[in-house]
């Protein structure tokens, strides 16, 4: 399907969603979005930016933006099942994108958190979401211009001035169509005031076997002193199209935690945008890939030290096996005022099979004089002398080669802090790679 | 125990060992010296079945089974071990974890029962107290963040909790202060029994104070050129390699 044609196909979908949304708040926002949609253009492999990864597979369908599926009454009565094992959280359901309060339990709050849907908050506080909304702005292709238009629903994180959150929210977003070639569109909105802090799990899973596609824009904003810890736990089908992109701002003397671990998806595309400003900032990007048969998982960072005396952490590792594709692309800015920035970034990927790759493209931009930054990128195969080392002992080799994956994914999985989380992401490891588990 | 007949191995096509003979009988402690690049390392790890090797010729009798095309891990199954001159850090894989896995598979191997948790616990602890190991250390991921001190008395540990046949000691004196070293010789002592075998692969004589050889092998370019009881050792110690490669005969 040509380029026109798919557009076309979303910009009549977008007429039957403006007849069934009617009026609400944020009609202006989407019409603009949809406008904009149309004069854009999908990314090709001629953009610099997406040079390793072609999305014309998602463009040759037809999804159906979830919000004109009638509700398929799947009846999901295991929900039990999806929760993490041994942890209290506040738990949000999204079925298809669309927030469901039955099997939901947000729970007990702190006065003035707001942890809700997208949509009810655009019918309760559309003020709120008007103020805070496309706060960032800018960097948007096609894929973000969709979902803009389109905006219906998502996660509302809200957090007051010296508002903790206890327990981790967790936010799990279940794909369940069998019947239609359901786009999935969240749209996610967290704010973070001055020394608030939370932790936030958001999942993404797929149950069904027909192909769908995922695709995200979540905000975060961090304010002076606040502590955010944000984990995406990706675990559609191996046959879903999963685009997210994630636009943080971070204030001074805030901390701020992002793990992407990408487990799923037959094309799946991540942007995580940082903007560093203000001073004494710490910020920590985690991420894991790890893709099998013909998978293609895309990583893009992009950290932007716009003020002085920050510092940035970035590890992203990877495990690619069969004919996996991997790429990695972490971009560092440093401003000319940034000085005293401390910027680290490290990408090592580990080929299981001879078919399976990586494009690792590390960019350290610097315009200040006194700086420390530093990146590396390696590529290999499992270590070979470990590998002896476990036989030696007289284990066996499938069960040596699982304890070198987990002990390659160590220094990821360890930055973990919540251990039943931390018991899970290891699980979904080892289950994904169909190893045996360590 | 093992029988070693004219031993040939290449590593990248560099021939390292050229025709090692070696008997070791139960109960037999036997100590491998040379000087550097002899090829002790080699046989160390030729015995343990390290793949970057490849035997041209000859053939290794463990137990009165060729061991040649035997995987590494099956090796160890039989009762064969190694202690690594450089042991590895396993991060995110516990002592406990690995140990027990390794320890279960030998069971298995010999037709016995996995070890209940409650027994493991007691025999990490016992062993542990032999080595004066800070049992806090069952629970750390295996050798990482150790000292060197520290990774060669895990290796000993190890030796203790898998309780092989035969021991090939790669070096293990190597970089060990005094405490550490009589440590680790008491640990191999503990091993020593008399259907147990130990070979010492060692540059330096300080060890053998300890454990005390039956027999000494001087290796030298691939091969033993001398072998003796322990007061060869103490010979080439005071007197270093330069008289043996003397006596060697002139390559044509």
């Amino acid at each position: 399907m040509s380029q026109d044609n798919i557009k076309k196909w979303y910009l009549d979908n977008y007429n039957k969603f403006e007849k069934v949304i009617g009026t609400d708040s944020l009609n202006s926002l989407r019409k603009n979005a949809k406008n904009d949609f149309d004069s854009s253009e999908f990314p090709t492999k001629k953009n610099e930016e997406w040079k390793y990864t072609s999305v014309s597979p998602i463009l040759k369908h037809e999804f159906i933006p979830s919000p004109l599926l009638a509700n398929e009454n799947k009846i999901l009565d295991e929900i039990d099942s999806y929760k993490i094992p041994n942890l209290e959280t506040h738990l949000l359901v999204f079925i298809n994108g669309i927030f469901d309060p039955n099997l939901s339990s947000i729970g007990k709050l702190p006065d003035g958190v707001i942890v809700d849907s997208f949509y009810n908050q655009t019918q309760l506080n559309s003020e709120f979401i008007k103020k805070y909304i496309s706060m960032n702005g800018g960097r948007d292709n096609s894929f973000n211009l969709l979902n803009n238009s389109f905006t219906y629903d998502g996660l509302v994180v809200y957090l007051p001035k010296n508002k903790l959150i206890e327990e981790p929210i967790h936010v799990l977003n279940i794909a369940i169509s069998d019947e239609s070639k359901t786009l999935i569109q969240p749209r996610n909105l967290i704010i973070a005031e001055e020394h608030s802090e939370a932790k936030i799990i958001t999942e993404y899973i797929g149950l069904t076997e027909i192909e769908y596609f995922t695709n995200i824009l979540t905000e975060i904003s961090v304010d002076e002193n606040a502590n955010v810890t944000f984990y995406k736990i990706q675990n559609e089908t191996n046959d879903a199209f999963h685009i997210d992109k994630t636009d943080i701002i971070q204030k001074e003397s805030s901390v701020f935690n992002h793990f992407s671990l990408s487990f799923g998806g037959k094309i799946a595309r991540n942007d995580i945008n940082t903007k560093l400003d203000g001073e004494n900032i710490e910020l920590h990007l985690y991420g894991l890939y790890l893709g099998n048969e013909d998978q293609h998982i895309d990583h893009h960072t992009f950290i932007d030290h716009a003020k002085p005396n920050c510092e940035s952490n970035e590890l992203y590792k990877g495990i690619l096996d069969d004919k996996a594709r991997g790429v990695f692309s972490g971009k560092i800015l440093v401003n000319q005022i940034a000085q005293k920035t401390n910027a680290f970034q490290s990408n090592k990927s580990v080929l299981l099979s001879n078919d399976a790759s990586i494009d690792a493209k590390p960019q350290l931009e610097i315009y200040a004089d006194d700086v420390k930054c530093s990146h590396g990128a390696t590529v290999g195969k499992l270590d070979e002398q470990a590998f002896f080392y476990i036989r030696s002992r007289g284990v066996p080799e499938e069960s040596a080669r699982s304890m070198l994956i987990r002990a390659f994914v160590d220094d990821v999985v360890s930055e973990i802090k919540i251990n039943p989380l931390k018991e899970k992401v290891n699980h979904t490891i080892f289950e994904h790679l169909h190893r045996e588990e360590f | 125990m093992i029988k070693i007949k004219n031993l040939h191995a290449n590593v990248e096509g560099n021939e390292i060992l050229r025709g090692i003979n070696l008997d070791v009988n139960p109960g037999e402690i036997h100590a491998i010296m040379g000087p550097n690049g002899s090829g002790k390392s080699t046989l160390a790890n030729v015995l343990a079945g390290h793949e970057a090797y490849e035997i041209t010729e000859g053939e290794i009798l463990f137990k009165e089974k060729d061991i040649v095309e035997m995987e590494p891990d099956e090796r160890a199954r039989e009762g064969l071990f190694l202690a690594f001159q450089y042991p590895i850090e396993i991060p995110g894989v516990s002592n406990s974890v690995f140990l027990r896995t390794a320890l279960n598979e030998i069971r298995k191997h010999n037709g016995e029962e996995e070890i209940s948790a409650k027994d493991f616990l007691n025999l990490i602890k016992e062993k542990s107290e032999v080595l004066g190991m800070d049992s806090s250390l069952i629970s750390r991921s295996v050798n990482e963040g150790f000292s060197g001190g520290e990774k060669k008395r895990n290796e000993i540990l190890q030796l203790l909790m898998l309780d092989p046949k035969l021991a090939v000691l790669d070096e293990t004196d190597s970089g060990l202060d005094i405490d550490a070293l009589k440590i680790v010789a008491h640990g191999v002592n503990k091993f020593k029994a008399e259907d147990k075998a130990v070979i010492l692969v060692t540059h330096y004589q300080r060890l053998l104070d300890y454990i005390i050889p039956d027999f000494v092998h001087v290796l030298y370019k691939g091969k033993i050129v001398k072998s003796g009881d322990k007061s060869l050792a103490l010979e080439l110690e005071e007197k270093g390699y330069d008289w043996i490669i003397k006596e060697q005969p002139v390559a044509v």
